[in-house]
C-alpha cells in the first residue's frame, strides 16, 4: 500500500475503519468535521454503522450502547464537544468497556476558536469525567503517526477493556501530508464474553457501574487502579531525538513536539548538546524514560500549546532534580521554531552559548 | 392435605399463574404499593409470550428503576440519567436482531433526557420505550417532575407547581417516524390488562421493524405522594387521567395490520 497525500482527519477516519471499527457516532464540530464526513460515506459503503447524533452527549452514549454489544466503536469531537462527553466517558470507563474517542483539540476555554491547541491535556489525561480513573491518551505529531496510533488505540482499548483517547491538536487534524494507511482488517466473527447479545443458552449478562455499598464500590475502584498500574508499567511510549549525548532537554508532544524538533536541530547545528523527548502516551506519562534522561541533563524546557499542563507531569516525574523551564503559546497560537530556540537560549549557560 | 390427596388433586390441575421466565426471583427494592412491580411483570409476561426473552436487552434508567437490569432474566445495562434512548440506539444499530427496550421514569425521559427521547423518536429508531409517569421524582424523594400536575405540591414546589406538565405521548406522536405511541394506566385490573396488550403490540412493532414504539404507563408513588397505596391508585383516576388521558396517540397504518 503506498503513501498517499491525506488530511489528518480523513486519515484517522480511514485508519479507524480499517482497524475494524463497526460503528461510529459523532456530531459536527470544527476542526474535526472531515472525520465525520469521511465516515458518513465510507461506513455505509462497508455496511457498517454511521450515525450523526443530536449532540455530543447522545453520541458518546450511542458509543456506550454499541460498546455494550462488544464491537469496535468510536466517536470524535473537539475540545468543547469532549467536555460535553465527560458524563458518558466516565460511565464507559466504569463499565470496563473498550472504545476510542478522538479529540482534535482547539483553542479555549469556552467557545474559544477553531485553531490548534493542546489545552485539553488536563481534560483528557486527568480522568475525562468524574471518578478515579484515567483514559489511555495517545498524542500523534504527524498524519502518519495519527494513522498508526488510531490502530493502536483500538488494540489497546480491547486489550485492557479501557477507554482510549487519541488527542491530536487541530494542526494534525487539518494538515495534509503523505501517509500510508494500514491494511483492511477482517472483522472478528465472535463477540467478546461481556457482550450483551441476548441471554440465549446462558445466564443474563449485565453491564452497569452502580455499587450501593462503599466496600463494593471501593473494591471496584481498586480493580481500576490495578489495571492502571499494569498500563503504567507496560504502555509508556515516547520518541527521542539527539538525546544520547544531550545535556539539555526539550519535552513536547504532538505538534509542539514536532516544532521543537526544528528548534533542537537548529541548535545542534550550532553545536549545542540539546535533545528532544516527545511523549506519545500522555497517559501513562512516560516518566521512566524521562527520569533516566533527567539524570544526564542540566536543564529541561517544556514546550506546549497551552499554559503549562504536561508541565505538571514533568514536575511530578523529576521533581526538583533538574531546573524545569516552560515555553507555551495559547489560544490557537502556534510557536515558531525560532521562539523555542530563543526560549532555549535563555536557559542555556553562557559557556554553552559562546 | 396428605400426599395422596395432593397427587390426586394436582393430576387435574393446570398452571394458570406462575412467575414469568423473563422475571428474576430477586426481591425488588420498590416501595409497598408502587406500580413499578406491575409494569415489570407485564413486560416480563410479554417477553415470554412473544418468545423474545433470549433476544431482549433492557436499558435501565437513573431513578427508582435504576436496578431494573437486575430484576429481569435478560441481558441488561444501565444508562446515565436520561441517555437510555441514545444507548439503545447504539445497541440496536449494531445488533438489529436484538429486541432493545428502555425503561424510563418521567424525570429521566421527559426532563434530563428530553433531547435523547425526542431525537430517537424522530429518527424512528426501532426500539421500545416503557415510560413510567408518576408525576414526581421518586428516588430523590419527591421533587417536581416535568409531568407534575399544575398546582401539585412536591418538595421542590412546596407552594404548588406553576406551569403545566409535559404530555410526552402527545408530543412524540406528531413525529412522522414514530410507529406506535399509546398511554395506559396501572391503577385497576381493567387498565392493567389494556397496558399488557399495548406492551405486546409495542414489542411486535419493534420485531416487525416498523419504527419507534412507546407505551406510557400512569403509575402511582404512594410514598412521595403521601398517600396509602389504595388512595394513590384512586389519585391516578381522579387527578392524572384528566390531564393524561389514556388512549392511542399514534398507530401507524402498518401497525394496524399486525
Amino acid at each position: 500500500m503506498g503513501r498517499e497525500l491525506l488530511k489528518g482527519n480523513v486519515a484517522i477516519a480511514e485508519a479507524a475503519l480499517r482497524a475494524g471499527m463497526v460503528a461510529y457516532f459523532g456530531y459536527p464540530i470544527t476542526p474535526q468535521t472531515e472525520l465525520l464526513e469521511h465516515l458518513a460515506r465510507r461506513m455505509p459503503e462497508l455496511g457498517r454503522v454511521f450515525l450523526q447524533a443530536e449532540s455530543e452527549v447522545a453520541a458518546i452514549n450511542m458509543v456506550y450502547g454499541a460498546a455494550c454489544a462488544g464491537v469496535r466503536t468510536m466517536t470524535s469531537s473537539s475540545s468543547p464537544g469532549i467536555s460535553l462527553m465527560q458524563e458518558g466517558l466516565s460511565y464507559i470507563a466504569a463499565s470496563d468497556l473498550p472504545c476510542v474517542v478522538v479529540d482534535i483539540m482547539r483553542g479555549g476555554p469556552g467557545l474559544g476558536n477553531i485553531l490548534p491547541s493542546q489545552g485539553d491535556y488536563f481534560q483528557v489525561t486527568r480522568s475525562a469525567g468524574h471518578g478515579d480513573y484515567h483514559p489511555i491518551v495517545l498524542a500523534p505529531a504527524s498524519v502518519q503517526e495519527a494513522v498508526d496510533l488510531t490502530v493502536l488505540a483500538f488494540d489497546l482499548a480491547d486489550h485492557y477493556r479501557h477507554l482510549v483517547i487519541l488527542a491530536a491538536d487541530g494542526l494534525i487534524g487539518q494538515m495534509m501530508e503523505p501517509a500510508e494507511l494500514p491494511p483492511m482488517r477482517d472483522l472478528p466473527t465472535e463477540r467478546p464474553a461481556y457482550a450483551l447479545t441476548g441471554a440465549k443458552g446462558r445466564p443474563p449478562r449485565r453491564i452497569a457501574s452502580f455499587y450501593l455499598q462503599a466496600e463494593a464500590e471501593e473494591a471496584y475502584n481498586l480493580q481500576i487502579q490495578a489495571r492502571l498500574a499494569r498500563i503504567r508499567e507496560r504502555e509508556q511510549r515516547s520518541i527521542e531525538h539527539f538525546t544520547e549525548d544531550a545535556r539539555f532537554l526539550v519535552v513536547g508532544y504532538g505538534s509542539a513536539g514536532r516544532i521543537a524538533l526544528s528548534a533542537v536541530q537548529q541548535l545542534r547545528e550550532q553545536g549545542v548538546p540539546v535533545g528532544l523527548f516527545r511523549p506519545i502516551t500522555l497517559y501513562p506519562f512516560p516518566e521512566v524514560r524521562l527520569r533516566a534522561l533527567a539524570a544526564q541533563v542540566a536543564a529541561i524546557l517544556v514546550v506546549e500549546m497551552n499554559a503549562g499542563q504536561m508541565l505538571e507531569d514533568v514536575r511530578l516525574a523529576i521533581a526538583e532534580r533538574v531546573p524545569i523551564h516552560f515555553y507555551g503559546r495559547m489560544g490557537g497560537a502556534v510557536p515558531m521554531p525560532e521562539e523555542i530556540v530563543s526560549a532555549l537560549r535563555q536557559m542555556l549557560p553562557m559557556e554553552v552559548l559562546s | 392435605m396428605n400426599e395422596l390427596l395432593l397427587e390426586a388433586t394436582t393430576a387435574h390441575m393446570e398452571t394458570v399463574y406462575c412467575m414469568p421466565q423473563a422475571l428474576g426471583t430477586q426481591p425488588t427494592h420498590y416501595c409497598p404499593g408502587c406500580t413499578h412491580g406491575v409494569a415489570h411483570r407485564l413486560l416480563a409476561e410479554a417477553l415470554d409470550e412473544l418468545n423474545m426473552r433470549e433476544r431482549a436487552i433492557l436499558v435501565a434508567p437513573v431513578g427508582c428503576a435504576v436496578f431494573a437490569y437486575q430484576y429481569f432474566e435478560i441481558d441488561g445495562c444501565e444508562a446515565p440519567h436520561g441517555r437510555a434512548p441514545a444507548m439503545a440506539t447504539g445497541l440496536k444499530r449494531v445488533q438489529p436482531e436484538s429486541i432493545v427496550i428502555t425503561y424510563q421514569g418521567d424525570g429521566d425521559l421527559a426532563s434530563i433526557g428530553a433531547g435523547e427521547i425526542l431525537h430517537t423518536a424522530a429518527r424512528g429508531e426501532p426500539i421500545t420505550v416503557l415510560f413510567i409517569n408518576n408525576a414526581i421524582y421518586g428516588m430523590t424523594g419527591g421533587q417536581m417532575a416535568p409531568t407534575t400536575l399544575s398546582g401539585q405540591r412536591t418538595t421542590s414546589s412546596p407552594f404548588g407547581r406553576e406551569g403545566a406538565p409535559l404530555q410526552m405521548s402527545e408530543l412524540l406522536a406528531v413525529l412522522p417516524q414514530t410507529a406506535y405511541i399509546v398511554r395506559r394506566a396501572l391503577h385497576t385490573p381493567a387498565h392493567i390488562r389494556k397496558a399488557k396488550k399495548a406492551i405486546l403490540t409495542a414489542l411486535k412493532v419493534q420485531e416487525a421493524g416498523l419504527g419507534f414504539s412507546m407505551v406510557e404507563l400512569l403509575s402511582s408513588c404512594p410514598t412521595n405522594w403521601g398517600m396509602s397505596p389504595a388512595e394513590a391508585l384512586e389519585w391516578i383516576e381522579t387527578h392524572m387521567l384528566p390531564v393524561f388521558p389514556v388512549g392511542d396517540f399514534k398507530v401507524a397504518a402498518a401497525v394496524k395490520e399486525l
